[in-house]
């Protein structure tokens, strides 16, 4: 087995292309991944038209002074934002594509702010062209637009909760520049207390008085808690994340073990699948099988040297990701090891039952292909993305290849995601069993 | 007048067939097929298209296993070299030698990589990678592969089928130099004329059946005349259409 292990490791350096793929496409998958995961997205380009004029760029709510510019950034966060004098101009550049969409700040926006009454409407103009690109801007803006309500909202509740501050405890308003001094149903209550006291027992105003003054105290326990309903108005629902199913592991890692099971499974399957399938195209394979090497051995020796290469490269590309790009664990190196040598025999396993199936390296390569990508999408499917019948499934037919739990592993050596490392491990175990007893039935078959 | 199936078990037999059967479903690729080999030499087996040639010899290198009967001597005694050269084309003409006799267990690999750059006359050859290298000269190293163990029996499948003549002509001459030395060498062929003239006895095959085993003048012999010609065909090949014929094939 050693000499064979030897030639197909002389075959493949004198085949300088095919080297060059394998080595290049992982390299480049993991560039790709990586400067994607460290330099985020671009910012998009908005067009922006403020009508505000100068002059009314302050506006007051409920007696304090407030800014358009001291919201506009809020608005435009995350955003590249591109000036247009009118609305015809921001619709031409959403037109011709130098913005991916426009807003609009009509000019009785602060006005109608300062009424607490009227709705003032913002006006986005998208391009209808691309949806996506629609979908993408109206959701990001959208959620600008949430951040700036929110932001005039708590303004507004406080302007809010200093009338009603004034209203219980009493003070001096500011009414057209002129103070103003409100007595406060506290102080009201306590004159109106007073005043019963002073009264004789059987005053028939005692009865009236008394009533007042219950009301006065329901007016002030009400108008104390009105501060936390406020916030409730302003803020119904608060949210608590709650992760179920172990620990999370970020998105760059995430992506980084996914990025690093696609590349180790089409390296790892091809190279198994068109080694086994060279053995028949150049007529060797009923040589090598009659007594010189049995066709167990010959599987294993595939099915090492696929593994070997493939896991070669994977934890090449593995410490690149992780050396330039995205922050990993260090200490969990042995379980990287050992979640890339099992996912690589997995894969490796099935390459040769593919390459069983063939007797020419580019009918094993082509039938590698195909089944590799719709393996990586099955196993991608969320749970709730699909129905749930559908989900398991999905769900069945990703055990049955070495995928998901490839993926499952390596997360779990990167990071110590659920379902933890031992279980993907015998999965993948079984499957490489499995697979090379298909690929030796293949060879009984179409050998 | 012979008997159209004289197995002619030689004395000394490098290789026996007994009683060989091969079915593929419903379909028998080999009934009952028996023979024997004596060492030095050359038995072809002819037959028609689908005939179960390449079963036969398929059978005896131990590539496949037969439903029933028995071959004296195991594969690993015995030379393969398939239709297509079944060598390396990314590999050089020498490492394709030391890798199969690597595998072969040799025990002097270079002396005998050597012996055989010699018999098969690529010594200036030794570094071309396969792929570079005539039809002819592949076959040379395939047939070369097949020797590497100095098996006491050859068997060629097709071996001049892909070949010109003047490749035909050096490829008999370098298996002759084999049989000379005592190797029982067996092939199948389509060409008649060559079992005719290199064969030392013929194997006729046809569905599966052994219809014949003897010299090709014996086989000529055995045809009866027909219309004009009183002494019987011409040639080798008509004879052996006429042969077939009659049987029924």
């Amino acid at each position: 087995m050693r000499w064979l292990l030897l030639k197909d490791l002389r075959i493949l350096r004198r085949s300088p292309l095919l080297v060059a793929l394998l080595a290049i496409y992982p390299v480049v998958i993991a560039l790709l991944i990586g400067f994607a995961l460290s330099r985020g997205p671009d910012k998009p380009s908005i067009a922006l038209v403020d009508e505000i004029p100068h002059t009314q760029r302050s506006f007051d709510v409920a007696g304090s002074k407030l800014n358009a510019d001291e919201y506009l950034p809020s608005l435009l966060r995350s955003v590249n934002v591109v000036r247009a004098r009118t609305r015809a101009d921001a619709q031409r550049l959403v037109r011709d594509g130098k913005v991916l969409g426009a807003v609009v700040l009509p000019p009785d926006i602060t006005q109608k702010l300062a009424t607490g009454t009227e709705q003032p409407t913002i006006e986005v103009i998208y391009n209808g062209e691309d949806a996506v690109k629609q979908r993408y801007v109206d959701s990001v803006l959208r959620a600008r637009m949430a951040e700036a309500n929110v932001a005039l909202s708590q303004r507004f509740q406080q302007a809010t909760a200093g009338y009603l501050n004034l209203l219980l405890n009493g003070g001096t308003l500011n009414l057209l520049g002129r103070g103003v001094d409100i007595l406060g149903l506290k102080n009201a209550h306590a004159i109106v207390a007073g005043a019963i006291a002073g009264l004789p027992p059987g005053s028939p105003l005692r009865t009236s008085l008394g009533q007042v003054a219950a009301f006065g105290r329901l007016a002030i326990d009400n108008l104390g808690a009105s501060k936390n309903v406020l916030r409730s108005v302003g803020q119904p629902l608060a949210v608590r994340q709650t992760i179920v199913g172990g620990r999370r592991t970020p998105l760059d890692t995430f992506a980084a073990a996914i990025s690093v099971t696609v590349s180790l499974m089409f390296l790892t399957l091809l190279l198994a699948a068109g080694l086994l399938a060279l053995e028949r195209e150049e007529h060797a394979f009923s040589r090598l099988v009659r007594g010189l090497v049995s066709r167990v051995g010959l599987l294993v020796e595939k099915i090492g040297l696929a593994a070997l290469c493939a896991f070669a490269v994977a934890l090449l590309m593995l410490l690149a990701l992780g050396g330039f790009f995205i922050a990993l664990d260090w200490s969990r190196f042995p379980q990287w090891l050992l979640a890339l040598a099992f996912g690589a025999v997995a894969f490796a396993a099935l390459g040769v039952a593919l390459g069983g199936l063939a007797r020419e390296v580019r009918a094993a390569s082509l039938l590698a292909f195909l089944v590799s990508l719709p393996i990586a999408f099955l196993a991608l499917v969320p749970s709730g993305a699909v129905s749930n019948g559908l989900y398991d499934v999905v769900r069945a037919v990703s055990a049955i290849f070495p995928f998901r739990a490839t993926l499952q592993a390596l997360d779990a050596a990167l990071y110590g995601a659920s379902p933890g490392l031992p279980g993907p491990l015998l999965h993948l175990a079984a499957l490489a069993v499995a697979y090379t007893a298909l690929a030796r039935v293949a060879l009984r078959r179409f050998g | 007048m012979p008997s159209p199936v004289a197995t002619h078990a030689p004395a000394r037999a490098a290789l026996a067939a007994a009683g060989l059967t091969k079915r593929y479903g419903e379909r028998v690729a080999l009934r009952d097929v028996s023979f024997a080999a004596a060492a030095g030499e050359l038995v072809a087996v002819i037959g028609p298209n689908g005939a179960g040639k390449t079963t036969l010899l398929s059978i005896l290198a131990g590539i496949q296993r037969p439903d029933a009967g028995e071959v004296t001597r195991p594969p690993r005694e015995i030379g393969w070299v398939p239709q297509q050269p079944a060598v390396y084309s990314k590999l050089s003409v020498e490492e394709n030698l030391r890798l199969f006799a690597r595998l072969e267990k040799v025990a002097d690999v270079d002396a005998v990589v050597d012996g055989m750059l010699g018999q098969t006359g690529l010594r200036e050859r030794a570094g071309d990678e396969l792929g570079t290298l005539s039809g002819g000269n592949k076959q040379r190293v395939n047939i070369a592969v097949g020797l590497l163990a100095e098996p006491p029996v050859l068997l060629l499948d097709e071996p001049s089928a892909s070949l010109d003549p003047r490749q035909r002509a050096r490829l008999w001459e370098f298996v002759g130099a084999q049989a000379a030395g005592g190797t029982a060498v067996i092939f199948s062929t389509h060409d008649v004329q060559e079992a005719e003239r290199y064969a030392d006895r013929v194997l006729v095959l046809a569905d599966g059946e052994l219809l014949f085993a003897g010299t090709a003048a014996e086989l000529a012999a055995a045809v009866q005349p027909s219309g004009g010609d009183a002494a019987g065909p011409r040639d080798f090949e008509t004879a052996f259409v006429q042969f077939l014929r009659e049987r029924g094939h």
